[in-house]
């Protein structure tokens, strides 16, 4: 699986840090995604995954380092160029965010309606072949998305995502609030991708069901309000196997859902206010 | 200096450089979202917008014009008709109808009914990061969604303010001639010779101002509102609130500048009327 060999840089976080108000979420995150490569990142909800992916579509600009994609920092591109290095990504939000006003059809189309030169029957051929590829009817078509369960709504966004062949897919949380089976689909659905078009792809999940099923390397972030100043927030990179052998206590701790320790130091903060 | 009134001039201050801060905001926002005309929105993305701002607002417009002109014709007609000059009527009430009234309310409905429904729109995508989704797609939120209602907003509103100043007009004429039994003749007649076309042009270039002051504060209001449903609701509210006060300040200063204008060209007061003076 990996082809690391062609670019071993093709996604790069040099220094990369992330302050919203002053409040630092991302601080001197340092790391290369090779291309071809699945990187599935964990870690606690508001420890800065989703601003990841942000930053490496450059939906956000870093406060300080640099992303860079391709070797090129996004920061010294010009909009016209920003725009067409954004369209070599595909991008799976949390809740699919389909466009209310539109039909699951016209959401499909909407990136080939806005950047080729396809007339209508292609268009509706390419859109029918994606909509068949995450394994939707077409009778799905002329509905909107207030209409489809949230498993459909994920898919629909991942026929979205792919329809102008992105070169890198990022996925944010895709198997969150779905069921067990309809979590398998989406795992399967990403690793079809992958097999089916060379796509280096970066998914953030809490779903340790999805890190077994696609990832080829693992990373883990720790939120910075439990850090010390100069302690690293990325604290695990390696493979599947390794972050089950790690004997780092928080990995662990994440890995196996043990909130003990958690809950014993909240009811201790809590019992510290009531005193106080 | 003592210690408190320095805390009250430091917090004054960033209070005023903070306005200042949101009115930058605001005009790059408004010069980047009318700068992505060089490019014509579709015919796909305007269609369904000019229906929901125009087709959809013409009840509205016209029985808060209607009323308007019949609340009037109430309200003068007693004061009017004890100085015997009921007759006369028409005149007052179609002179503040096309010039104040009908272009002013006609605008604060439409600030109330497509200004926050702009704005929850806006702001709910923003909010379910479907804004993010459209960059991803490589389209630029300010084209696909900000200038096509800007667009809509400026090119109906002053075609809706006709309606609205017709339906004032009309139901003025019809309060007075049909229940006070003014006589329908000498009603028209005196009303024609007090409309002059430049009340009429300024009466349909200040809803210009106003369709593009809605169309811009509530599209600013969406794309820069805070998570969840409360940040939806307050980007709906706050839209409202600074459409109707920029209307009324817009008012204000476009009525001192079209007087000082109509001084400038007709200084001796000479104006072209509809009728005989």
């Amino acid at each position: 699986m990996d082809s690391s060999s062609s670019n071993p840089n093709f996604l790069s976080l040099q220094n990369a840090g992330m302050a919203f108000n002053g409040v630092d979420i991302l601080r001197n995150i340092n790391f290369n995604i090779p291309k071809g490569q699945t990187l599935v990142v964990i870690g606690e909800s508001g420890c800065g995954k989703t601003v990841l992916l942000k930053l490496l579509i450059s939906l956000l600009q870093a406060s300080t380092g640099k992303v860079l994609f391709d070797g090129q920092d996004w920061c010294a591109l010009d909009e016209k160029r920003t725009n067409e290095q954004r369209l070599r990504f595909g991008f799976l939000f949390q809740g699919a965010a389909l466009f209310d006003s539109l039909t699951v059809f016209d959401n499909v189309a909407f990136g080939l309606r806005a950047h080729s030169n396809y007339n209508e029957k292609e268009i509706e051929k390419l859109v029918l072949m994606r909509v068949k590829e995450v394994g939707m009817k077409e009778s799905v078509l002329e509905k909107k998305p207030a209409e489809l369960s949230g498993g459909m709504k994920k898919r629909i966004g991942l026929a979205r995502a792919l329809i102008l062949k992105p070169e890198v897919m990022l996925y944010d949380e895709p198997t969150t609030g779905l069921d067990p089976i309809m979590t398998d689909v989406i795992n399967d659905l990403i690793l079809q991708t992958r097999k089916n078009m060379p796509v280096t792809s970066i998914v953030v999940t809490h779903e340790m069901r999805t890190v077994h099923k696609v990832a080829d390397r693992v990373i883990m972030f720790y939120p910075l309000a439990r850090l010390k100043p100069n302690e690293p927030q990325l604290i695990f990179d390696g493979t599947t196997d390794e972050l089950f052998k790690t004997p780092d206590l928080r990995v662990q701790q994440f890995i196996h859902g043990e909130a003990k320790e958690r809950t014993l130091e909240s009811e201790n903060h809590e019992h510290r206010d009531e005193i106080s | 200096m003592s210690e408190p009134l320095r805390k009250e001039i430091k917090s004054a201050l960033n209070k005023v450089s903070q306005a200042f801060a949101a009115l930058g905001d605001f005009t790059t926002f408004s010069a980047l979202s009318i700068a992505t005309i060089i490019k014509k929105p579709s015919a796909g993305t305007m269609i369904p917008i000019c229906f929901r701002v125009g087709v959809q607002s013409v009840p509205v417009v016209a029985i808060t014009g209607m009323f308007i002109g019949m609340v009037m014709a109430i309200q003068v007609f007693s004061q009017f008709q004890s100085l015997g000059m009921a007759t006369q009527i028409g005149q007052i009430i179609n002179v503040s109808v096309i010039k104040e009234l009908g272009p002013v309310l006609a605008a604060t409905m439409l600030a109330g009914r497509i200004g926050s429904s702009m704005a929850a729109e806006l702001a709910t995508m923003r909010v379910t990061e479907q804004v993010d989704a459209l960059i991803c797609l490589g389209v630029n939120p300010l084209h696909y969604l900000v200038l096509p209602r800007v667009l809509a907003c400026v090119l109906l509103i002053p075609i809706l303010t006709v309606l609205a100043n017709f339906m004032g007009v009309f139901g003025g004429s019809m309060v007075c001639t049909e229940i006070f039994k003014v006589d329908p003749y000498h009603y028209w007649q005196n009303s024609r010779g007090h409309i002059q076309i430049w009340d009429l042009s300024v009466g349909l270039i200040k809803p210009i101002f106003f369709g593009a002051a809605i169309s811009l504060i509530s599209c600013h209001r969406g794309m820069n509102s805070r998570a969840g449903a409360e940040g939806v609701g307050k980007a709906a509210t706050s839209a409202f609130v600074w459409s109707f006060m920029s209307i009324l300040v817009l008012d204000f200063f476009l009525a001192l500048f079209f007087n000082n204008l109509h001084q400038a060209i007709w200084p001796d007061n000479s104006i072209k009327t509809f009728g005989p003076k």
